[in-house]
């Protein structure tokens, strides 16, 4: 962490808080039934999305899944339209037509996401296919879950990716659970990056909790195929300390809890957000009122999300069968 | 402007459409199996490798899924993309980029994004390919919100539908028949459009209609000059579009003739000639003088030995005959 700036690090710190606090304030109006569409929380993982998304170029493209909140934030993405696209209202990034799992900002090159496992790695490829074409040193960047490394499109995509030497780099956020199902349940191996390997690709598997880590593989990979070496496969451990879908599924034995509590303990002390206040605190960069009031700021923003949000208008059914074709007026 | 005719076969009537898009346009690139191979394309990409490099023009590997996503993902960056699929069975693979991706993604992003790209898909059957070079699909494509489909029969079809797909900010499933390409026919050497979803009266008549559209329209326009010959007038309509189907056109020809054959080179149950008898029956049902009659292929697999494929597809004598039954007319007279 040595090697970043105080200011660098005290900007991802502001982008991985501003995740948590978005991701920690729906729990509530989940919970009451104030938030209906399917939520898959990204808190835990929140250094990843900063960590490669802070490196990013407003032009480079970003494709994501169904646990996108935090990659669209950190790739620039508005608080107020993420929030309200999860309440589903007009005022939505996706004009409630998506929910929290179809998320948009073309202007910020966050081009989409979706949660078909698997089926936005092609359309990254074909971003960084579109970079190839038109001459541009643009990147694009597929975030994939491990459960995406049992689809089969994944390993079409490296070939082609790898021999065409596209600006392709696929970051693999391995929380070590494809919904209920823990790794070495559905893989032999408890890593993927080496399956990627033998396709010739820059591969690493390192850990996707320490900032300084991200950021240092990430701009590694980015800096290498922006200068037209070829594709990445970047893959992060990581855990997710919510349910796979909502916020307590998995985890507090209501519902289908499969994961050990030891185990979530043991997650819990590798909280990325913590080990970077920790740090900033300790080489006195900030002082922890400069923390609580960053965060009190920014826990602010998001409460004033949420309030306008509900305030907002809901679709109306008169337009349901409006965007179903693009036309010149849409 | 002055556009000069001439005669050209079909395959180089998309060919024609391919170089001038890709010369009109930057933006355009085509990707997909064999684009450098008249084995895998016919004609139809002929000399375009040559003229506008590997960069546009991008052969690859089989894997149908990636590069047909590939193809989406560039169009949701904005550029205009045609992946061809040279035996439509193949595209099967890329149904997960096509439908769940590219078909919902305008919708589903609140009309804030948009693909735009074509699936050229080339339906390959007869010769004894069996049943895996040899289907029809438009059906499930046509079935899903989002995709438009469009089939020319003639080559002034294929170029301007070809023109119109790519130009279009949607995605548009281009379905093309390897038995067309040899067809001839005027195609002006300019660029045009053809607007998609508007059906074509190729023939005029007053005694029934037959919409048919691909090969089978060429059948369905042999088969009524036989009819003519006998003393029928029929109505020949080319769809051009399957969807959006031009219902109007459709519709206006049964209230003009009172009777309907559809003819569809595709599997009977629930295809495109279900989809227009229903609308035959829900739009002018009071109209129709004698049941809807359909011809398309049975509801089995295609086989392989010429004794049996030669039962199974659709040609002239089976839209003559179907007509004759539809005019009651079917018994020696």
């Amino acid at each position: 962490m040595d090697e970043l700036k105080p200011e660098s690090l005290i900007n991802l710190f502001r982008c991985m808080w501003l995740i948590r606090a978005c991701e920690e304030s729906f729990v509530e109006p989940l919970l009451a039934g104030e938030i209906r569409c399917p939520v898959h929380l990204y808190t835990g993982q929140e250094a990843i999305a900063a960590g490669v998304c802070s490196q990013l170029r407003k032009n480079d493209y970003v494709f994501g899944t169904h646990r996108s909140h935090g990659h669209f934030l950190a790739k620039g993405g508005g608080l107020k339209e993420l929030v309200s696209e999860i309440y589903c209202r007009e005022s939505g990034c996706s004009r409630g037509r998506g929910g929290s799992m179809h998320l948009v900002d073309s202007n910020v090159g966050f081009l989409g996401s979706a949660p078909i496992v698997g089926g936005t790695i092609s359309l990254a490829l074909g971003a960084a296919l579109s970079a190839q074409i038109r001459r541009n040193d643009n990147v694009a960047i597929a975030f994939i879950g491990d459960g995406a490394a049992g689809e089969g499109v994944l390993y079409e995509v490296l070939n082609f990716a790898s021999l065409k030497k596209l600006p392709l780099i696929i970051v693999c956020e391995n929380n070590s659970y494809s919904t209920h199902m823990p790794i070495k349940d559905i893989r032999p191996s408890d890593t993927i990056f080496e399956t990627a390997g033998p396709f010739g690709v820059l591969t690493s598997c390192s850990d996707g909790n320490d900032i300084s880590n991200v950021y240092a593989v990430a701009r590694n990979a980015i800096e290498y195929c922006r200068e037209g070496n070829g594709p990445a496969f970047i893959e992060f451990s990581t855990y997710r300390m919510r349910g796979h879908v909502g916020p307590d599924d998995n985890v507090q034995g209501t519902r289908t809890d499969i994961r050990p509590v030891e185990e979530i303990e043991a997650w819990k002390q590798r909280d990325p957000i913590y080990s970077l206040q920790k740090y900033l605190l300790a080489k006195g960069y900030v002082c922890i009122e400069e923390i609580d009031l960053l965060k009190a700021e920014i826990c602010n923003e998001v409460a004033v999300a949420h309030s306008e949000a509900r305030k907002a208008l809901k679709p109306s059914l008169s337009d349901v069968q409006k965007y179903v074709f693009k036309t010149t007026t849409s | 402007m002055y556009s000069k005719q001439r005669l050209l076969r079909y395959s180089l009537a998309i060919n024609e459409a391919l170089e001038q898009s890709l010369e009109r346009d930057e933006e355009v690139f085509l990707i997909g199996q064999g684009v450098k191979s008249p084995w895998y394309v016919g004609q139809t990409c002929k000399g375009l490798v040559e003229r506008f490099g590997e960069r546009r023009v991008i052969d690859t590997p089989v894997s149908e899924n990636a590069i047909t996503g590939a193809a989406v993902g560039a169009a949701i960056a904005g550029m205009k993309a045609v992946v061809v699929h040279p035996r439509l069975d193949f595209m099967m693979y890329a149904l997960d980029p096509i439908i769940n991706e590219a078909a919902n993604w305008h919708y589903m992003f609140g009309g804030n994004s948009n693909a735009s790209c074509v699936f050229w898909g080339i339906i390959n059957r007869g010769g004894e390919q069996g049943a895996q070079h040899s289907q029809a699909i438009q059906s499930f494509f046509a079935h899903v919100p989002g995709l438009k489909v469009v089939m020319p029969a003639t080559p002034y079809d294929a170029k301007g539908l070809m023109i119109s797909a790519i130009e279009d900010p949607n995605p548009v499933v281009f379905i093309d028949d390897r038995w067309l390409y040899d067809v001839e026919g005027d195609v002006p050497e300019n660029p045009y459009l053809i607007e998609i979803g508007k059906a074509n009266v190729v023939k005029e008549g007053a005694d029934m209609t037959i919409v048919a559209s691909s090969f089978v329209l060429h059948e369905s326009i042999l088969a009524a000059e036989k009819l003519s010959a006998i003393g029928l007038d029929v109505e020949v309509v080319d769809l051009r579009t399957i969807k959006p189907l031009d219902v109007d056109t459709i519709i206006a020809s049964i209230e003009k003739t009172g009777r309907l054959l559809i003819v569809d080179g595709a599997w009977k149950s629930f295809g495109v000639s279900a989809e227009i008898s229903a609308l035959a029956c829900e739009r002018a049902f009071h109209s129709l003088k004698a049941p809807v009659q359909r011809l398309a292929l049975p509801d089995h697999p295609a086989p392989a030995s010429a004794s049996l494929e030669n039962g199974y597809f659709i040609y002239e004598k089976h839209i003559f005959d179907a007509a004759m039954r539809l005019m009651n007319l079917d018994r020696p007279l």
